[in-house]
């Protein structure tokens, strides 16, 4: 008896050590993989710290400054105008977001839940436009964009980007799980199609709205290309744009690029970071819908 | 009635407008244009198939098509592979799981602009990458991995799989939350083992995800840009040059629109074909909802 519970201790002791070795070795991985990624973040980020005195190639690489200044980052905000360039990337991404899901869920809604002549060639045309790669329009559209009067203005640089072929898909697969008896109440209750839309349909459909907002926002206050080809007015850069000239002219002092790659990280990681619920699961409704 | 009739061409229009204004008509136009000789300055005239006969014969243009295959080659596996580690190791239940999830996410947000300088500095001639290599002892003298034509391709390309993995890492752990759990409970009862349980459950499950990644991935592998214009500018010696690269500076810097454009036609094609790929797959594959 007393044998076989000696047993039995042992191997709930050996169950124990291996499941909390094993724990051990996930979190070692995890931390080893963190390292990977956030590294060249954090390698910049002690660069932006060093003082002038401080010899920054010095070999072996140091990752704790000696001093921790923060003057290369008040030299940075004096000659890099980050709030314009902040403000310019938030409006041209507010009105991309804005425009994109309100044009998408416009025309989803018909392509969902409603009979015409066409629908089935319209949505084929739209779902087409998926397989052009930006990068062979851009060029047209450049012409076309400077012909309007578009070069360096929000217009130009958010018009494009307005209506996505995912995102009328998207918005269309959620407008067609809605039960079709909520229209046809609200109808007989007088509402008209565009009551129906924005007051039944809209609230609905939320949870896609947010996933079509976060791979908007996304794209476009990532986007480099496009915002280079139309933009040549230095007051009109984003945020990439500015940064990218940044590294452009300092290339002599390298603690002030540091400090201007940190300063224009932080807003975006910031807003990950408030809503990265809503990023994770956005991402994962996007892959098993799209 | 006939009010009715026009209501859902109206709930369309805007959207149309736009996919028509911006999309299908210059999809038009830039077909229109790699016909014809167009600096901007004065009128496109119409020289037929020229452009492509040039292209053809452009070593430059072949060299940016062959760097653009060697990315997709070597970018796609490790973007389909790479994330399915990453998302069973974070598709547990276990404390600060969701920490590591973001912090793996935040590459994926920094813009491309951030990710090239952090990673050029740590490429630099006595940045990390050499020093971590020389204490593990695998190369004795320091490398400028942005600066020698035989690894600025690569090193730009460890950039883009670093920067995806976070991305795609997410798509696979929808995909392995999707699959139902008490597939696996059946699976122990009937006395599977784990590896039995990955190789008859997780993988085969797992399957229509991984079409959606290597679709993807290889489409943007097709078109990659930013990388390659923020850290070595196509250089050293158009070592690192890439497809999209060659057709922006063709456009923007030589102002040879026309000739652009039949590059861009070209990069049609070739989506194109990933994309028809991309259908039949998904369409075989019914079961991705």
């Amino acid at each position: 008896m007393a044998l076989s519970s000696v047993k039995n201790d042992e191997k709930t002791i050996t169950r124990k050590l291996w499941s909390v070795s094993k724990k051990l070795l996930i979190y070692l991985l995890l931390i080893f993989i963190t390292l990977f990624m956030l590294g060249p973040f954090i390698w910049l980020l002690s660069t932006a710290l060093k003082s002038g005195g401080e010899n920054i190639f010095q070999y072996p690489p140091k990752l704790i400054p000696d001093q921790v200044t923060f003057t290369n980052f008040v030299k940075v905000m004096e000659t890099f105008p980050f709030w314009r360039y902040l403000f310019n990337s938030t409006i041209v991404t507010v009105l991309t977001v804005i425009f994109n899901v309100l044009f998408c869920s416009l025309a989803a809604y018909p392509l969902a839940r409603m009979y015409f002549k066409g629908k089935n060639i319209i949505f084929i045309l739209i779902l087409s436009t998926m397989m052009i790669p930006f990068q062979l329009l851009m060029i047209p559209i450049y012409i076309m964009s400077l012909n309007l009067g578009l070069g360096n203005t929000y217009a130009g640089m958010v018009l494009p980007h307005i209506t996505t072929a995912f995102g009328v898909f998207l918005m269309r697969q959620a407008f067609t799980v809605i039960p079709k008896e909520l229209d046809e109440s609200a109808r007989i209750d007088g509402a008209n199609s565009f009551q129906i839309w924005f007051r039944i349909l809209m609230p609905l459909v939320k949870p896609s709205m947010v996933t079509l907002a976060i791979f908007t926002f996304i794209s476009a206050w990532g986007d480099f290309l496009w915002p280079l080809i139309i933009v040549s007015d230095q007051d009109m850069y984003t945020l990439p744009l500015g940064l990218n000239m940044l590294s452009g002219t300092f290339t002599s002092d390298w603690r002030l690029i540091a400090a201007g790659a940190i300063i224009s990280m932080i807003p975006v990681v910031l807003f990950f970071l408030f809503l990265q619920r809503y990023f994770i699961s956005g991402v994962m409704k996007g892959a098993v819908k799209g | 009635m006939k009010r009715q009739k026009l209501t859902p061409y109206l709930f369309l229009i805007p959207g149309c407008i736009i996919l028509g204004a911006f999309i299908f008509y210059p999809m038009l136009q830039a077909i229109w244009l790699s016909l014809t000789e167009f600096n901007m300055i004065e009128d496109a005239t119409f020289i037929g198939l020229e452009n492509y006969e040039n292209l053809l014969q452009d070593d430059l243009f072949w060299q940016t098509l062959m760097n653009t295959f060697i990315y997709l080659i070597g970018v796609v596996p490790a973007l389909v592979i790479i994330p399915i580690f990453l998302a069973v190791l974070v598709n547990q239940n276990i404390k600060g799981i969701s920490f590591f999830r973001s912090a793996f996410f935040i590459p994926v947000v920094t813009s491309l602009v951030v990710a090239g300088i952090a990673w050029d500095w740590v490429y630099k001639e006595h940045g990390l990458l050499n020093y971590a290599l020389e204490v593990v002892g695998i190369i004795t003298e320091p490398i400028g991995w942005l600066t020698s034509t035989s690894t600025a391709l690569f090193a730009v390309m460890v950039v883009t799989v670093w920067k995806g993995l976070g991305y795609y890492m997410i798509i696979y752990l929808a995909g392995l939350q999707s699959i139902p759990s008490d597939l696996y409970e059946a699976a122990k009862i009937d006395g599977a083992n784990w590896w039995q349980q990955v190789t008859r459950i997780t993988i085969p499950m797992l399957m229509p995800f991984v079409l959606v990644v290597s679709i993807m991935s290889s489409i943007s592998a097709m078109k990659v840009f930013e990388e390659i214009y923020v850290m070595t500018g196509g250089g050293p010696l158009h070592s690192s040059e890439t497809l999209v690269f060659y057709i922006y500076t063709e456009a923007f810097s030589n102002l040879n629109m026309g000739y652009a454009s039949a590059a861009g036609v070209i990069l049609f094609i070739f989506t194109l074909i990933l994309s028809i790929i991309n259908l039949k797959v998904m369409g075989k594959k019914g079961n991705i909802r």
